[in-house]
């Protein structure tokens, strides 16, 4: 891709697109526009990413000596769980979904917004709601209880703002809540004629699947804070063995969402990967079906397993053995995702471009936090890597690794649609590569740590584990800067990068035949759809 | 700001649509009283006699009339949305007002019982709680007031929500019956958890 002295000037496209509807402030913070919502959402977590990254920075640095040189043990604390609850609830779980979700769905389906367009909007100030009493409570202290509130410590001993951040957690469910019954409604009511369920795309399948999980387990984690908040504030006793209650109901309540939860973070980062490497390879998706029905299943199983966190806190071993069985059934429609793309991948007519490289980078991380998930559920294993590094190191390998690697792959494969603009290539190369070597650098040596027994939330350790520990957060420093990477050239493509047009990737798909950036009402004539998906020309070609 | 885009092609594919999400906003509401009813299960499974004992405690006549009225108030919601359907419009709001009316009724009763449970020093709250004295009753008496507590709140959205329909539809010759039947089934769900709630607690006896 070739870049001009002068930048390219306005194109045609860009002056009708939903970009410039409407210049003001105003017309962006009462939009009722998917896609401008979109943005609103892409700009307010990645605001959040770096919050939730500065945390993670204090936490590695302070790790990188064996004595506790650079914070207070309060301080560290702190600071481990504010990163972890920034990222989980104001990155990860809205990081895809209600960007390139909220971007994409509708163009996908063949439809001019998502079923409930005020809704949508409704559900970002929500979620900023909550974004300023996390944001509050970061002011005012903060929180020491970790990313998973464990009582009695939350309810009982914690210092700071527990009720505080609780509630900012408590109010962004319900912008997931609204998203996710957005989402199933428009699949299911607004897919244009010939769109059948079998013509979808695997993006929007797995979407379904998340908006399911979202909805059905969000309200539980609601009420469990509720009565978090309700113990600290007036008594009450529910979690509370002194008074009659029972602290491992907290973590059955707070497991029975947070364990689906995870999969609310890797699904759509399954979808989008399942769009990369059939656009990358050129060629339908191996086994649609099995991919697409996999997502559902994935769901379904997913709410059964929360007992797997719970192997050493003196639940029933028998409630533990059918958790460990059913923890190694529910990676099975993951291996058959993984199985497919490879077979999809199979004498494909691949393209060295940033959005496959991330697509690799990912399912070499995704296999190896999975993999690593089946080891931690089996029943002995787990009472020796419990609450070590090795958990630490599992599930920053889906959930970092994995989604964070498909977010940038996701934002790689459509900015030229989200902005009409290329950006250069080589540096998209670069980049997938770094945050790739930069993540392994920073994770791997975790999983010797955990199980060499270095305990987890500890920023004391012993004088052996400093090499390991060194290396991780020099990987960290590498990671972030590869992370800051695309920041550079993607805001340069805004205005120097040549025009897209349409379809820059030659990919099948709806939101590929609209103008990029899409106009206002994305479609001037609803579409019918007459093909199967992923129905890539060079196929037809060689059948 | 420009005008929004509608995204439905037909009337018929948004009543479709209104009417799934309401369904779908009632899972949640379910699912959100599911984690109550899961800690009031494990209560009475590790303290079963004391459980019980407690429950009797609960004015359980006072339920059982509320019970009664709510249940009532469901059938005017149910005649309002049949009326809505047939487009008696003012038919639909008197049968509305008449849901609210209920609503309102169950209301006053179960403050009347809080205030009792007040005096008789059994609310866990400052000042109510003179007679609870071991930490189970405390407990049973906590899930008792958080979870009809929470139900009550969700009886005064359903009440403000039925209220202000009945307003819009009190000179209306015809009536779109979609508000109607989506307010009405949000009125059933209230009704509904009422109908688990009063066994659970009134009826462990
Ligand atoms: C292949 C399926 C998976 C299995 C069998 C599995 C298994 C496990 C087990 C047994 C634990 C508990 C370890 C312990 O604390 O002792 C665990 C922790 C965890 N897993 Fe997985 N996992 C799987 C997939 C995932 C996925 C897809 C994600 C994220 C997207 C994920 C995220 C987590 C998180 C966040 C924790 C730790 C929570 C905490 O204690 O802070 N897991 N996993
Ligand atoms: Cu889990």
């Amino acid at each position: 891709m070739s870049t001009t002295a002068e930048p390219p000037a306005e194109t045609e496209e860009e002056r009708v697109s939903y970009f410039r509807s409407g210049t003001s402030l105003r017309s962006w913070l009462l939009t009722t526009d998917h896609k401008r919502i979109a943005i609103l959402y892409l700009l307010s977590i990645t605001f959040f990413f770096f919050v939730g990254g500065l945390a993670a920075a204090l936490v590695r640095a302070d790790l990188m000596t064996p004595a506790p040189d650079l914070m207070t043990n309060e301080g560290y604390n702190r600071a481990f769980s504010l990163h972890g609850i920034i990222m989980v609830w104001f990155f990860l779980i809205p990081s895809i979904p209600n960007t390139f979700g909220n971007f994409l769905i509708p163009l996908m389906i063949g439809a001019r917004d998502v079923a409930f367009p005020r809704l949508n909007l409704l559900s970002w100030y929500i979620y900023m709601a909550g974004g300023l009493f996390a944001l509050a409570t970061l002011v005012l202290g903060g929180v020491d209880t970790g990313w998973t509130f464990y009582t009695p410590l939350s309810s009982m001993y914690a210092n700071g703002s527990v009720v505080l951040v609780a509630t900012a957690v408590f109010v962004t469910g319900f912008s997931s809540i609204l998203t996710g019954l957005n989402f199933i409604v428009t699949i299911h009511k607004l897919r244009c004629p010939g769109m059948t369920w079998g013509r979808l795309p695997l993006f929007i399948w797995s979407h379904y699947a998340t908006s399911i999980i979202l909805v059905l387990a969000t309200p539980v984690l609601a009420i469990t804070l509720a009565l978090i908040a309700a113990e600290r504030l007036f008594g009450l006793g529910v979690f509370n063995p002194a008074l009659g209650g029972d602290p491992l109901l907290f973590q059955h309540l707070f497991w029975f969402y947070s364990h689906p939860a995870v999969y609310i973070m890797v699904l759509p980062a399954l979808g989008v990967i399942s769009e990369l490497v059939a656009a990358s390879a050129r060629k339908p998706v191996f086994g649609y079906e099995f991919v697409a029905g996999s997502s559902i299943a994935i769901a379904v199983i997913g709410f059964l397993v929360w007992g797997h966190h719970m192997f050493v806190s003196g639940q029933s071993v028998y409630a533990s053995a059918i958790f460990s069985f059913l923890s190694l059934v529910v990676a099975v429609p993951s291996g058959i995702k993984v199985y497919n793309w490879t077979a999809t991948l199979w004498k494909g007519h691949i393209a060295l471009d940033p959005p496959f490289l991330f697509a690799m980078g990912f399912i070499g991380l995704f296999v190896v936090g999975g993999l690593t998930g089946l080891v931690l559920t089996m029943l002995a294993v787990d009472v020796h890597v419990h609450d070590t590094y090795f958990v630490v190191a599992h599930f920053h390998y889906i959930m970092v690794g994995g989604t964070v690697s498909a977010f940038f792959g996701a934002l790689h494969f459509w900015w030229p649609k989200i902005t009409g603009r290329l950006y250069p290539l080589a540096w998209g190369r670069v980049a997938a590569l770094l945050i790739f070597i930069g993540f392994n650098l920073t994770f791997f040596p975790q999983f010797l740590l955990g199980y060499m027994g270095m305990p987890r939330r500890y920023h004391v350790y012993p004088p052996e584990f400093q090499v390991l520990n060194v290396l991780s957060s020099s990987g960290a420093g590498v990671l972030g800067a590869a992370y800051l990477l695309p920041f550079v050239y993607l805001l340069w493509s805004l205005r120097n990068g040549a025009p897209a047009g349409p379809n820059p990737w030659g990919a099948t798909g709806l939101e590929w035949t609209v103008a990029s950036p899409p106009p206002e009402h994305n479609f001037a004539e609803i579409p019918e759809v007459t093909r199967p998906p992923y129905d890539y020309e060079i196929e037809r070609h060689d059948a | 700001m420009t005008e929004s885009v509608s995204p439905y092609t037909d009337r018929r594919q948004r009543h479709a649509a209104d009417m799934m999400g309401m369904y779908l906003f009632l899972g949640t509401e379910i699912m959100l009283f599911g984690g109550l009813f899961a800690a009031m299960a494990l209560t009475r499974l590790q303290h079963p006699a004391e459980y019980v004992a407690h429950s009797r405690e609960l004015h359980l006549w006072i339920g059982a009339w509320n019970t009664v009225i709510l249940l009532t108030s469901s059938l005017f919601a149910a005649l309002a949305v049949h009326a809505a359907r047939e487009g008696a419009g003012r038919a639909a709001a008197r049968w509305l007002g008449a849901t609210a009316a209920f609503g309102l009724g169950f209301l006053a009763l179960k403050a009347t019982e809080y205030t009792l449970e007040f005096r008789e020093g059994l609310l866990p709250v400052t000042g109510g709680d003179g007679a609870l004295s071991e930490p189970v009753q405390r407990l049973f008496m906590h899930l008792y007031l958080v979870s009809t507590g929470l139900h009550a709140v969700h009886l005064t959205i359903g009440i403000c929500v039925v209220t202000g329909l009945a307003w819009r539809l009190r000179r209306a010759e015809s009536a779109r019956a979609i508000p109607v039947e989506i307010t009405g089934l949000y009125w059933h769900l209230i009704d509904v958890v009422w109908v688990f709630l009063y066994p659970v607690l009134y009826l462990a006896r």
